[in-house]
């Protein structure tokens, strides 16, 4: 399949615009690490995935577990442009009520497949769908995203290791990697790396791309589908905040809301309005 | 004699019997499969047995991501690792999305024995009556860890059965009317009530006869569901007997103990005493001996009724 680049960046661009949205309006929530998965979830769910809006639960779909389950709005930003809900619904994320909860919740949002924030747990789930769609010649294919800091979690190696065992070749795991996390950057934190050499050992096969090319994006997840008695772990590598000049790179912007005056700006640089 | 079965046996010949039927059926462990007896099952049925190997909380997050696909899941290892190392994977994975796992966690209480203290838990019943929607189970004995365990494979949604690694005189026959939610008077009385979760029934039932000798009447009952609680059976027994001995073999703190007594405060007050680990840990030496030294057998029921006499 061709990669459509333009139409990609423009759906891509309007998912971010409602990530500052959501987040301006709810007075909370994760700007950074949704806006460095934005183009992730834009192929994904644009380009790649076997799914249909008015059909979310059919039978033999591909399935996205986000197990970085704090972008959360960047995962209901693309559910809503490719019409799952209506738009409307994204101005109430983390209100009382609202079925955009602070972390999503597969009982309340149409196209959610795992209710996740836990981190490391949407990954171990991951595993149990692989195997199930296995055992019942089920073609669909499991997308899991983990943020790197995520990886610092022990029960993302006890799935790694199960995953590999088990030779889960319709497993795709895609990494955000942005390179920091709440207390600053990975490897002042906790070390992380080699990542791809700890995936390797684990029995996967290792891509790394530019997780802001859509051309990259999409040839890896082709590449991971052709892949056979092995899964596959993306590296992508990311810029934490991407596309807001004020929060790329900054792990302050993790966790933290913008205020009138900065929403605005953001969504003027990407082209939009608050 | 009564005939004797260890609860985790009984849930080894379950599984070998609802396989047959049970195509949606999928039994995974980690690592002790001789020990929880899963590993009868993935010897007749190698292709719906996964081993995790000794990684808990991936048993139980790859337990819940087969179960949201349409399995029911059996997911086995030792009740310390189910319910303590995996805790928050099973509140979160698997209780907060109602996912249709059966947690069959074995070698739980001190009847564990010779492993000792870090094998030992004495919190598992009470961490997981925690959980919104957890069916909490713990059968006495194997004939009613069978049904218990046909129940819980038949309901949707997830359970936890506790199950021991002692063999344990069976109480029931066969053809037990058990059922889930709804406690057993197994043996009627009009003086006081003991109620009895678990393997501790035959200790109730042995307590029942020392103290009929003395010309006091016991009602035994069994609670094998710690939830949903039986509360009629609690309200009636507070009404008709003069006081509750309840007995586990399991912390003191938070247990059926709590539960009896979260819902007698509110409903029927009445006195309690409390048998069971007494906010201490364990150690190792045999389960007879154990039970003796931490004060789980017939005679510390018979005290503690005495108590309530006073």
């Amino acid at each position: 399949m061709t990669v459509n680049s333009d139409f990609l960046k423009k759906k891509a661009t309007d998912v971010r615009i409602d990530i500052v949205r959501q987040i301006y309006h709810s007075e909370s929530g994760h700007p950074g690490g949704s806006l460095s998965a934005a183009d992730i979830l834009t192929v994904l769910y644009f380009h790649e995935m076997n799914i249909d809006p008015k059909n979310p639960k059919a039978e033999g779909r591909d399935k996205f577990v986000l197990s970085k389950g704090h972008a959360a709005p960047a995962l209901y930003a693309v559910l809503a442009e490719k019409e799952f809900f209506p738009k409307e619904e994204l101005l109430t994320l983390r209100k009382l009520g609202s079925m955009l909860q602070g972390h999503p919740n597969m009982y309340k949002v149409p196209g959610v497949e795992m209710s996740t924030g836990s981190l490391g747990q949407g990954f171990s789930v991951s595993v149990g769908m692989a195997l199930a769609n296995r055992l019942d010649g089920n073609a669909g294919r499991i997308y899991t995203l983990l943020g790197d800091g995520e990886l610092q979690e022990g029960v993302v190696w006890e799935a790694a290791m199960a995953a590999g065992h088990y030779r889960l070749d319709n497993l795709c795991v895609i990494l955000d990697w942005n390179g920091l996390q709440i207390d600053g950057r990975n490897e002042d934190v906790i070390t992380v790396t080699p990542v791809d050499k700890k995936f390797e050992s684990f029995g996967f096969h290792v891509t790394r791309i530019d997780g802001h090319s859509y051309e990259e994006i999409a040839a890896a997840l082709t590449e991971a589908k052709k892949m056979k008695g092995r899964p596959t772990a993306v590296i992508a590598k990311t810029v934490k905040g991407k596309g807001v000049s004020f929060m790329e790179n900054k792990a302050g912007w993790h966790g933290k809301a913008p205020d009138l005056e900065q929403a605005r700006q953001a969504i003027e640089e990407l082209g939009g309005e608050l | 004699m009564a005939e004797k079965m260890a609860t985790r046996q009984a849930y080894g010949e379950f599984l070998l019997k609802e396989g047959k039927t049970n195509e949606n059926l999928v039994v995974l462990d980690a690592d002790l499969s001789k020990s929880t007896m899963t590993g009868a099952f993935a010897k007749v049925w190698p292709q719906r047995f996964f081993n995790m190997g000794i990684s808990e909380q991936n048993l139980y997050g790859t337990a819940a991501g087969l179960a949201l696909s349409g399995k029911v899941v059996c997911a086995s290892t030792f009740a310390m690792f189910a319910a303590g190392r995996a805790f928050e994977i099973v509140r979160n994975s698997i209780g907060y999305t109602g996912a249709n796992v059966k947690i069959c966690a074995t070698h739980a209480g001190i009847t564990v024995g010779e492993d000792g203290a870090s094998h030992q838990t004495f919190e598992d019943l009470a961490l997981m009556r925690t959980i919104p929607g957890m069916t909490v189970l713990n059968p006495a004995d194997g004939p009613s860890a069978m049904k218990l365990l046909k129940q819980a494979i038949d309901m949707n949604g997830p359970c936890y059965v506790r199950l021991g690694r002692a063999s344990v005189p069976s109480v029931y026959g066969k053809d037990a009317d058990i059922a889930i939610g709804r406690g057993n008077c197994v043996r009627e009385g009009k003086d006081y009530t003991v109620i009895s979760t678990g393997i501790m029934l035959n200790e109730a039932l042995r307590a029942a006869d020392i103290l009929e000798a003395d010309g006091i009447s016991l009602r035994v009952i069994d609670m094998h569901t710690i939830k949903p609680l039986d509360g009629d059976i609690i309200e009636k027994a507070a009404a008709e007997t003069k006081g509750i001995v309840t007995v586990e073999e399991h912390s003191v703190i938070g247990g059926l103990g709590g539960a009896v007594a979260e819902y007698t405060a509110k409903r029927c007050p009445v006195r309690i005493a409390f048998v069971g680990q007494q906010d201490c840990f364990g150690e190792s030496g045999k389960p007879d001996e154990l039970l003796k030294k931490y004060g789980m057998t017939a005679e510390d029921i018979v005290k503690a009724v005495r108590e309530l006499e006073k």
